[in-house]
Formats: C-alpha cells, structure tokens, sequence
C-alpha cells in the first residue's frame, strides 16, 4: 500500500483571498433561489451568461490553462476554493464544466492543434467545451461506451448517443468518449456543436441543471481531432481531475445547507424553546460537523495531490468524491427533516440541496465506483 | 548547520553510544508502549533499567520538563527530534506512563516548587507510578458530581470513598484523586485536587473485569485515609479547574495514539481477510466486503488527513479549537468500526473465547473487538464529545 506524501492543506494569502472573492461574488449575485427561475424552459441555457463572464474577467476560467496559451497556469488547489465558493449557491455557471470537463483531456490530449484552437478561448469565457461520457444503461462502465469511430477518408467518423451531457446547449465543443473500432478501446475525441449530424435536445433533471442529449450520426471528425486512440489513461485522470472540482462544489454545498439548517435550529420555536436546544437534534447536527471536516480535509488533500504528489492523486480522487457524495447526501437529508415541513416546500431553498446532492452523487464516479477504485489502488 | 541539526547529531551520537543492543528495532506502537516503573513492577531486563538510567541522567525521560525536575529543558521541536531519532532506531521510551501524560504536566501548571521538586524527579525516573482516581460510580460523564468526601483535621485531611476505572490501581504507588472538601452552590464547586500516597492505611484495591476478560481498570476504595494538607494541588476548592486542565492533556493524548499509525486499519483488515476470505488472485472476490473495506480505508484516511490539517493550522499560529473537538468522537467510532469490519470478516472464526481451534491472533482480535466498545464511554464518552461540539463549536443553546 502506497506511502503518504506530504500535502499542504492550508490554503495561502492568495488562495484564500480568491476564495473569498469568489464567496461574495456568488453571494451577491447568484443566490440559490434563482434556480427557481433559471430551470424554466424559456431559459435554454440554465444559467446567467453575463455572470459567467464576470466570472471569466476574474480570471477563474483561466486558472488552470498554462500561460502558453493565455491562462494563469495554477494549479487545482487555487480553483477547489472558487468552486467550493460557487457550491454554496448551486450556481450553475459552466466553470467546472469548461475549466475541468473540456480544457482538461484537451489540455492532456494528443492533439497540438486543438490546444491552440480551444484553450483559449476557454480561459477567455468566450469557449465552452464539455464532456459528454454518459450513455443510457451505461451505469459506471465509462470505459466501454456504445458511440464509436470508424476509420473514413482521413479521418473517422462518428456515431452514437450522450445523454446528461452537462451545458449541451450552450457548449461550442464536446469532448466524446467513444469506441474506437480499429483499437477495440476507450477514444476521446473532440467534435464542434455546429458540426453537420450533431443534434441536441434539452434533458429536465431533478437539479435544475441544463443537460441534454446530444446524438451523432455519421459526424466526421478529422485527425487532428483525436485526444487519444487508446484514452482510458486520459479518461481516468480527466475523471479524477473534475470529481475533485465537483468534490469542492458539493461539499460548500453541503456546508451551506448545514449553515442554514444550524441557524433554524436556533430560530425554531416549539414547545415554547428553540428546537436547537434538543439533544436529539444537537447530537445529529455535531455528527454532520464531524462528517463535514472529514470531507473538507479529504478535499483539500486531493486537490493539493494534483498539484503536489501526482502519485497519491487517484488515490485521494477517489477518496474526496467517495465522501463527498456520502457526506452530501447524508447533510441534505438531515437539513429537510431538521426544517421540518416548511423544508419540504419549493419555497424554501433547503430542497434544491437534497436535489443537487443527488445528481452530483450520480456524476463523475458514484459511492460504489470510487470505493473500487480505492481498493484497486490499495492491492485489494 | 542549524542549532537543531548539530542537536539532532548530539542525539545520534548518544543513542549510538548509550541504547541497548537488545531494545534496538522494538517498534513500540505508541506514547504508552515501553516500561511504566514504579515500587511494585515486576523485575525487568537490566537492559530496560541501563536504558532508564543512560537517559534519566541526560533528563532525556521528561525531555520537555525543567532541568531542576529531572528534565532537560528542552523546547517542543528539540524533544521531537529526539522522538524522531528513537523511533528511527526502534527504541522504546525509556519510561512511559500516566506520570508523563496526565500528572506531569498538571503539577508543572499548577503545583507549587515543594511538590514539583517531591514528585517530577520520581515521575522521570520511573520510581514512582501514578494513576487517576476521577470517576465514581455516581460521577461517570457527569464528573462534578463527585462525593468522595475529604475533611479538614488539622494538617490532614480524613478521605473517604470510592474511585471507580482507576487503570493499573494494582501497580500504581500514587494517585491523583477528585475530591469534595465542601458542599457549594454549584458542585463544579468545592472539589478539591489531592494527591494520595497509595501505601496509606486505609487505601484498597479491587480488579474490575471487563466484557474483554481482564483489563487494566480497578476500584479503589479510602477509608479514613489520612492525607497531609499539603498534597492540595492547587486551591482547596478549586480542584475543579486543575482537574479539567488534566482532561486535556488525557484526550489529546487519546487522539494522537489512535491516529498514529496511518492506514494500519486498512492494512490489518486486508490481512485478515487473505486469512479467512476468498481471493481471485489479487482481488478479493467478495465484492461485498471489499466495499465495506474500501470505505472503513477511507475513513480511516481522512481522520488522518484531519489530523494532519489541525496539526497544519496549529503550526501556522491558527486556533485549532473547532476542528480538533471531533478529534476523540471520531477516533474512538472508527476503530470501533474497524473491529466490527474485522470480526465480520473473521465470521465464526471470530468466536473464540479461549483454547483449541481458534488461532492466537483471532482470539486477541476478538478480545480487543470487545474492549474497544469501551472507547467510546472512557475519556469522556461520546455523547458527551457531540454535547461540547453542540454547544462550543455551533453554538446551539441550552436545554431550559
């Protein structure tokens, strides 16, 4: 079983500036309760576009994008805080998505000439790419997708079915995972929405996020569009990479709807005390705590092993969004019975949580898949 | 090179020179594996003894305590270092035990120079063995409500009572006792902190068993046990405070010795289920089981990785107060889980109690599964842990 590396898990001067930028942007302009809005149809995209360049000019679109090609080239220690930051209001700005989803296999890919024709614009705010690896009845075998690629003049082409595809409708490129039928194994390749056989319909999801299916038929996709032929190394890191990113986001999440569900506790009057004072409910509120610093430490260290200690990193990938999910949910449910009924309304906020918690936990890696996974990489 | 560099090399030099051959590569699994002393241990190697003396001499036994006391005045980061370079040879602490982690400190905070000079030296050398006279069978978590009674007669006090989980009673020589010198308004009021010589007329002691079969807890009754006025540490009446100030150091030091073997847990479990369990070359076939390892491993990883960012923000001059309140709640819980994973994989072979058909191993296992409930009672138990986490760290209010 593999040593333990040295991790630093206290953000810095800059980290934690960054994160508090980040926490009253958020705040101020993007509070949950507008997912009440933005789920309509009459929204396509699902999320505010002008927010998100704001986001852009701060430069959180760049973070990770090397200099070469017009980022800040930081690591993903400096963007967990951002994202934990945009957890706490479940805004649905497509940062994860463009910053860790697309830039990432683009980044990490073969392709030379899609670097320079994606990134970017990805670190402007003015590309979004996404990732579409999600099939029907797929469950977590992300490494044997039904779409496929077939060799074709010079290049191949491209068929089958994504569905979830996180911001389909308003992505300018998806990164597919697919089938190559010459290697028989995982290929990740990229292909621009507007391509001729690219088709797209918005999918409804229980947490309010724009998703869609996405379905390609007969889409030629040149050689100079192939992340990898053989991609299951590239998928693995990619999906570590973003569990992480979504690891951050879930557990402000979590800890926001822990906030919220504290401060009722203390304002609740019943049986003429505060419903806070109960020891039934104090000592189910101090286990979600102890929950809460687990994760938040498991986050951390996952993330400063991305930019640290490589090695440890599916490791610790595995770790942070095995306990994130697990944590989530458990602190989503308890915030909705600790409201009481007024939690079960759509009036109030609580509920959007328990709905994220949900989606989140059934994206990028469930419990099951990254408990596996760590017992793979500790021998067992 | 720096001052604590040149310090590391003296160590080195020492060690090389003084440590016995035969202790060398013990690997002693924590602060309280090594030689305990005191008047009523039974006889040791000599080399356990040398070992003692070589150290004692260098105030290497108490390294942090003032040289005066037996110690050798060493600062925090000069004493790790000098940890550091035993555990790198394998070498035990020279001498271990409750005069080090609880007493120790107490008298150095709060007593005053006679008993500093009467008790640190014997602590240091392992003359003398301590132990804790706090529970009574009437003040378990709710410890202010102690009735052990201790009245004034001049320059004694008259004890009477009963203490209750007094561990290693039998082998200690002193303890450090709880008790009501007065009835007060509040009764966190009016407790008193006395120190009691154990050869006293009037002092016995009763070994408890546990569920486990033996274990180091006694009872120990007082009856009119004379006891000088000046073994008071601290005020008479304001027992309370010095005795809350011990419980620190007690449930630091429970935290660090659970903590201190990363990924143990996990290591221990696979091991046990290459014994018991099915394996399908280098998996384990049980898909099951493999699930609930993966995720007791996980558990166990970000405990650790908690411990390492409190120990972090410490470093970094931050208040570690929140985070570390979870520390005890969440050991003690998850070595009882890691026992009850173990004994599920071990299945009826789990069973055992004493003799044939079971193996050495699953017979402590099963032994160790059965203490370990006691984890989470002892050292302040866990409702009482999630009580200060309730009302310190989320500020809920209390009950009317």
């Amino acid at each position: 079983m593999a040593e333990r590396p040295h991790l630093n898990l206290i953000a810095n001067a800059e980290q934690k500036m960054l994160a508090e930028t980040a926490r009253k942007l958020v705040e101020e302009k993007a509070p949950v309760e507008r997912l009440r809005e933005l789920r309509k149809p009459e929204h396509p995209k699902g999320f505010s576009r002008s927010l998100y360049s704001e986001m852009a000019e701060l430069g959180w679109t760049a973070l990770l994008i090397p200099e070469a090609y017009d980022g800040l080239g930081l690591g993903l220690f400096d963007l967990v805080g951002v994202l934990e930051s945009l957890g706490r209001e479940l805004a649905p700005e497509p940062l994860l998505t463009s910053a860790l989803l697309g830039a990432y296999p683009i980044l990490e890919g073969e392709s030379e000439a899609l670097r320079q024709r994606f990134l970017p614009g990805i670190a402007s705010g003015d590309a979004i790419v996404t990732l579409a690896y999600e099939e029907e009845g797929l469950r977590d075998y992300y490494e044997r997708p039904s779409a496929s690629i077939t060799a074709y003049n010079a290049g191949y082409v491209l068929n089958g079915t994504k569905i979830q595809v996180a911001d389909a409708l308003v992505a300018d490129a998806f990164v597919v995972t697919c089938r190559s039928a010459a290697t028989d194994s995982l290929a990740m390749v990229l292909v621009e929405a507007n391509s001729d056989g690219v088709s797209i319909e918005r999918q409804y999801r229980v947490d309010s996020r724009v998703v869609g299916i996405v379905r390609f038929e007969n889409v030629d996709v040149a050689e100079d569009e192939v992340l990898s032929l053989e991609a299951v190394p590239l998928f693995n890191k990619t999906l570590n990479r973003a569990a992480v990113g979504l690891s951050a986001e879930m557990l402000g999440a979590a800890e926001k709807a822990f906030e919220d569900t504290i401060a009722y506790l203390k304002e609740r009057v019943q049986f003429d005390v505060p419903i806070g004072s109960f020891q039934a409910l104090q000592h189910r509120a101090a286990t979600l705590y102890c929950e809460l610093e687990l994760l938040r430490s498991s986050v951390y260290a996952a993330a400063a092993a991305a930019d640290q200690a490589e090695e440890a990193f599916p490791r610790l990938a595995a770790l942070a969004k095995a306990r994130a999910n697990e944590t989530f949910l458990h602190v989503a449910k308890e915030a909705i019975q600790m409201h009481g009924g007024i939690g079960m309304t759509d009036e109030c906020d609580i509920g959007f949580y328990l709905k994220r918690a949900q989606a989140a936990a059934w994206s990028l890696g469930n419990t099951s898949y990254h408990r596996r996974r760590w017992a793979e990489l500790n021998g067992y | 090179m720096s001052e604590l560099e040149s310090f590391r090399m003296e160590v080195r030099e020492f060690l090389e020179a003084n440590a016995p051959r035969s202790l060398r590569g013990t690997s002693p699994s924590g602060p309280f594996d090594g030689y305990w002393g005191g008047k009523k241990h039974p006889p040791v190697d000599p080399d356990v003894l040398k070992w003692r003396d070589v150290c004692y001499e260098r105030g290497f036994t108490a390294p942090t305590w003032p040289k005066e006391y037996g110690g050798a005045g060493l600062s925090r980061k000069h004493a790790a270092v000098l940890y550091e370079e035993m555990r790198a040879l394998g070498l035990p602490r020279p001498v271990v035990g409750f005069g080090f982690a609880m007493i120790g400190p107490t008298l150095l905070e709060f007593g005053n120079e006679e008993q500093k000079h009467e008790h640190l030296p014997k602590i240091a050398r392992g003359e003398i063995r301590w132990c804790q006279g706090y529970s009574e069978p009437n003040a378990g978590s709710d410890l202010a409500n102690v009735q052990m009674k201790a009245e004034r007669d001049g320059d004694e006090f008259i004890v009477n009572g009963q203490k209750t989980w007094t561990s290693h009673a039998d082998k200690s020589d002193w303890i450090f006792c709880l008790v009501r010198t007065s009835q007060e308004d509040r009764k966190q009021r009016g407790i008193t902190f006395l120190l009691v010589d154990m050869e006293s007329e009037g002092v016995s002691v009763r070994n408890i068993d546990l569920i486990s079969g033996s274990s180091p807890f006694c009872e120990t009754f007082f009856e009119n046990v004379r006891v000088p006025v000046r073994n008071v540490v601290g005020q008479i009446g304001d027992g309370w405070t010095v005795g809350k100030a011990l419980l620190q150091h007690e449930r630091s030091n429970i935290g660090s010795s659970i903590g201190r073997q990363p990924g143990s847990g996990q290591r221990e479990l696979v091991e046990k289920a290459r014994h018991h369990l099915y394996w399908d070359g280098k998996r384990l076939e049980d898909a099951v089981m493999r699930e609930k390892i993966a995720a007791l491993g996980m558990e166990e990883e970000a405990f650790q990785l908690t411990l390492d960012r409190v120990a972090q923000k410490a470093q970094a001059g931050g208040n570690p107060g929140a985070e570390s309140s979870i520390l005890k709640v969440v050991a003690t819980e998850l070595k009882q889980a890691r026992y009850e994973l173990g004994q599920e994989i071990a299945g009826a072979a789990g069973l055992g109690w004493t003799g044939p058909g079971f193996s050495e191993s699953d017979l402590e296992f099963t032994r160790e599964w059965l203490r370990s409930r006691a984890n989470t009672i002892e050292g302040g138990s866990s409702e009482i842990q999630r009580n200060i986490i309730a009302k310190r760290v989320l500020g809920l209010p209390d009950a009317k």
